[in-house]
């Protein structure tokens, strides 16, 4: 299974975010704009961070925002969202924050092929900063091994 | 030989770490189950594993364990999982 559609409400670039939880509700807005979260899915993913931490910020520079499934969730989605500024979580080696992922799942059984996905695309130690400097939708898809 | 991954919601982070500590073991040629779970489900898994892989963020919240507690900074970088798995198994 490849990543879910990434269409251009999914994508968000060059956003500007006053702070994380800022940051974290541009890539819930885009999840819920997209179709794939209901709009109280954002405060579930803050309230992840509150209650255990900067965790999300899993590479340099990359935070991957999500809560756990259930009623919010639509369907399975991914929304990508590039910050003009990086922004801090809080994370000792991570920060700042230039691009957040927006993930939701739907059923925890068949979440693995998406996050192995992921894993293709960013095990590639370039991707991160071709995703914080891509200038189109077009262009993040393009990184993400999507073909229009 | 059992490995944990743990994370705040259990999907996600601890998803990707247990993809990416499965491609690492097959590389080293160790065999062994990667379970991802959550932090609040962790007793239940965890009673057989020899190494839970998570944040530092929740190594206080683990606690007390027989398993090696491995702190991952990048996700995504093979070479920092492999050195670390390498080390606490020996």
């Amino acid at each position: 299974m490849a990543l879910p559609p990434l269409d251009d409400r999914s994508i968000v670039i060059g956003a500007h975010a006053d702070d994380w939880r800022g940051a974290v509700t541009l890539a819930a807005d885009a999840l819920t704009n997209s179709g794939a979260a209901q709009p109280g899915y954002g405060r579930e993913m803050i309230r992840m961070i509150e209650e255990h931490g900067p965790y999300v910020v899993i590479a340099p520079g990359l935070a991957l925002a999500h809560a756990r499934p259930g009623p919010l969730v639509v369907h399975d989605g991914l929304a990508i969202v590039t910050l003009a500024e990086g922004v801090r979580f809080g994370h000792p080696h991570n920060d700042p924050v230039r691009v957040v992922l927006g993930l939701a799942i739907a059923d925890p059984g068949s979440h693995i092929a998406a996050v192995a996905a992921l894993a293709n695309v960013f095990n590639d130690s370039d991707a991160i900063e071709e995703l914080a400097a891509a200038s189109s939708a077009a262009e993040v898809r393009q990184i993400l091994g999507m073909t229009p | 030989m059992k490995i944990v991954t743990i994370c705040g919601a259990g999907i996600g982070s601890s998803g990707i770490l247990k993809v990416n500590a499965e491609r690492v073991l097959r590389k080293l040629d160790i065999e062994a189950t990667v379970v991802a779970a959550d932090i609040a489900s962790l007793h239940d898994v965890v009673s057989d594993a020899q190494v839970i892989l998570t944040s530092h963020e929740f190594v206080a919240a683990i606690g007390k364990t027989n398993a090696s507690v491995v702190v991952i900074e990048n996700y995504f970088d093979t070479e920092e999982l492999t050195a670390k798995l390498h080390a606490a198994l020996g």
